[in-house]
């Protein structure tokens, strides 16, 4: 505190010490109380508060094709955490103190309910974990317009183009990035001729969609594509039925698959008529976190996770983290915790966030998709790291991964 | 004024066997996948020998007399005490789980750890063995280092981005200073005036002030034909008179050669692949670097600033070490 102001406060003090009126006195003796004690006491306490809401609704357990991979209800929460924990530790020398709230919609639940009344109005920061169509229903909400939504749930390129939405970010990769990445990689090894295997649903069309501009763009060519119907039990007449389903006169390099639920792709692999490896949903994956993954003091991480969460890292625990860690970076950098300043800060050239994975990590200003590195990962080892060396950009090598901005149908600025 | 004696005494010893011998060093790198330390002989530019140390040995430092090594061994949770002649194992140290970097003051009595899983730097008594406090730093401490003077122990956190300026008097940490994001090595200047700390996700280097704590420059890289992303900036040694400082870039495979005083970037070296850390020779003509990924070690002639030998060492060259 200023001395010089202490001092003319001393004086002010003595002074009507001399006057007998007790309501002149008290009201003094506050007033210089007030000056002296409340400054100090209300550094002390207010801490810059920052409230991020968590928002999911549960999940029907998907079929499963193994018991060796039980189901984890809560992908994401806990990175969540992990989040807020590094936030605050940051917090706890830059006076600023991150708290998080989790909603958690029952399956028969509304989101839409939630949102507006217990987040809309109590939330300026909102990671949400729900499917493509949800996500869009929530941030069309009156009540989410001036907040900030922080997508961990989808990979789904239209809502990163023609369906992009102004207050939403991505945490994790698009489709696009993940099929460039394993087309970067094939051409790498100069395995060209794919055979695309599509599953029955949506996601795995869309999937497929990437798969096929990937290698346009890579120069891959897809000799052959075929459906995957369940018309009968996988998992008793799969031995045959693959080698039959794989029977094929085209020459071919590699089988890709697009089966976003694992309903039948990792049947796969030893069971096609020609040997050929399996890429895409199964086989090697391209992901944005994997248990392989220890480089760039990714081990770190993992090891922290591990103890907190049992159980190892998930994509969406992975992307929750980095969530709230960009959030934590945006308020510590730019000392402010309003969503303006903090989103700008966000999208600006400035931030840089480390992902463990070697390259800083950004959002692209066009899209809100974040910028990042690709693992591609085989079940028990990390095969390679996508972008691919050779694969050049004159700005960020990662956006050799999905759609740059000149190809970008995102206009969330018109 | 103890201390400077004791430096002139030591430069005078060190000045009197570089004469007997020219360039008589010796070259310790820690091999993280080998489990192993690799003995390099820089004048023949020859691995002399690579001995078993222990699992997953990363940080490294030579103890002021030359007689012993101290390796962190990580997958052991402890820092082995070796000797730096017969490469016997004389003693463990309670380094806490998972030491990768550390730092000796100047005395050689003490012993600092970061402890990266838990947010903790961990003070070791030497001579006694014992831990004589744990304090409470940011989200994965990494870089760790000892002002000459001994008044600064400092404290890098990854992911707090944050560089603690703890009084080695009563191990507390007295200021905080955020720095650019992952910030990864720092090292003092020898006068302890200036802390040059490295970011690696930014790419830059920042250069604080010991008196003020504050950032008084950042300094940005540009190498030609590499994207600014693969610039990530690790180790970073100053020469004593503060001349240049020689900054290790990773993956941009290269050693930043910069003007100490201007803090201009003067040139940039081509060494091994994903550059991480360096040790000058004692007379400080030479540098040697070790290259993770290329699996090998640059000889770096200072005087003509040119590479002019790598010596391939074992797999994951992590830490270096030189004894005269």
């Amino acid at each position: 505190m200023n001395p010089l102001k202490l001092s003319t406060i001393n004086l002010y003090y003595q002074q009507p010490m001399r006057l007998t009126q007790w309501p002149y006195q008290t009201f003094v003796i506050l007033l210089v109380l007030f000056q002296v004690v409340a400054p100090k006491s209300a550094q002390a306490i207010s801490k810059q508060a920052i409230n991020i809401a968590y928002l999911t609704q549960e999940q029907p357990a998907p079929v499963a094709s193994s018991n060796l991979d039980p189901f984890i209800k809560d992908k994401g929460v806990s990175g969540a955490e992990l989040g807020i924990d590094d936030d605050n530790t940051t917090g706890e020398f830059t006076g600023q103190l991150f708290s998080l709230k989790k909603f958690m919609v029952p399956l028969d639940g509304n989101v839409t309910d939630t949102f507006n009344k217990e987040i809309s109005g109590h939330f300026q920061y909102v990671v949400v974990n729900l499917p493509a169509a949800q996500l869009t229903t929530v941030a069309d909400l009156p009540a989410a317009k001036d907040l900030l939504l922080l997508d961990i749930g989808t990979s789904d390129d239209a809502l990163r183009n023609e369906a992009c939405r102004k207050n939403v970010l991505h945490l994790l990769p698009s489709r696009a990035m993940r099929a460039d990445a394993l087309a970067q990689y094939m051409m790498k090894k100069r395995w060209n001729q794919w055979f695309l295997v599509v599953g029955p649903n949506l996601e795995d069309r869309l999937y497929a969609d990437a798969i096929k501009r990937a290698a346009k763009r890579f120069g891959m060519k897809i000799v052959l594509e075929k459906t995957w119907e369940h018309t009968y039990d996988a998992r008793r007449t799969v031995q045959s039925d693959v080698a039959v389903f794989t029977q094929t006169e085209d020459a071919y390099d590699v089988l890709v698959v697009a089966d976003e639920q694992g309903q039948f792709g990792e049947y796969l692999d030893y069971r096609t008529w020609m040997p050929r490896p399996v890429i895409g949903t199964q086989g090697l994956i391209a992901t944005s976190w994997h248990k392989t993954h220890e480089q760039w003091g990714a081990i770190q991480i993992q090891h922290r996770f591990l103890a907190k969460a049992g159980r190892w890292m998930e994509e969406q625990d992975a992307g929750a983290y980095l969530a709230v860690r960009a959030v934590g970076e945006a308020v510590t950098r730019t000392q402010k915790s309003d969503l303006k300043p903090v989103k700008d800060y966000l999208l600006s050239d400035g931030f840089s966030l480390n992902g463990y994975t070697g390259t800083p990590l950004s959002f692209r200003a066009w899209d809100g998709q974040l910028r990042q590195s690709i693992l591609l990962a085989a079940p028990r080892s990390l095969v390679a790291v996508a972008p691919i060396e050779g694969f050049l950009h004159p700005k960020s090598e990662l956006d050799t991964l999905g759609y740059d901005q000149p190809e970008s149908q995102c206009h969330w600025d018109k | 004024m103890k201390h400077k004696v004791l430096i002139g005494v030591l430069t005078a010893t060190l000045a009197t066997t570089l004469l007997g011998l020219a360039r008589a060093e010796t070259v310790f790198v820690t091999l993280e996948k080998d489990n192993a330390l690799a003995v390099v002989d820089p004048a023949a530019g020859t691995l002399v020998k690579t001995v078993p140390i222990g699992q997953r040995p990363r940080g490294i430092a030579l103890s002021p007399d030359n007689k012993q090594l101290y390796i962190a061994t990580s997958d052991e949770n402890t820092i082995k005490i070796v000797d730096a002649n017969s490469f016997k194992i004389l003693g463990k140290l309670p380094s806490g789980e998972d030491p990768e970097t550390f730092a000796l003051n100047p005395a050689g009595d003490k012993l600092y750890v970061s402890n990266e899983d838990d947010s903790l730097v961990t003070v070791i008594d030497i001579a006694k063995k014992k831990v004589i406090k744990k304090i409470k730093v940011g989200v994965e401490p990494e870089g760790i280092t000892v002002s000459p003077d001994n008044k600064w122990l400092i404290s890098v956190s990854e992911t707090t981005n944050m560089v603690h300026w703890i009084n080695t008097k009563n191990n507390t940490i007295e200021a905080n200073t955020l720095v650019d994001p992952r910030p990864r090595a720092a090292s003092f200047t020898a006068d302890s005036q200036q802390l040059w700390v490295t970011s690696e996700m930014a790419g830059t280097v920042m250069i604080l002030d010991s008196q003020t704590q504050q950032v008084i420059k950042t300094i940005s890289f540009e190498v030609s034909g590499i994207t600014n992303d693969k610039i990530q900036p690790v180790g970073v040694v100053i020469d004593k008179d503060r001349n240049r400082a020689y900054v290790a870039l990773g993956p941009a495979n290269r050693v930043a050669v910069i003007n100490a005083k201007t803090f201009e970037v003067e040139k940039v070296l081509l060494v091994g692949q994903r550059v991480w850390n360096l040790a000058f020779s004692p007379d400080q003509k030479h540098l040697y670097t070790t290259n993770g990924v290329s699996n090998d070690i640059s000889l770096i002639d200072l005087d003509t600033q040119t590479v002019t030998k790598s010596v391939g060492v074992g797999t994951y060259p992590w830490g270096v070490a030189i004894k005269p």
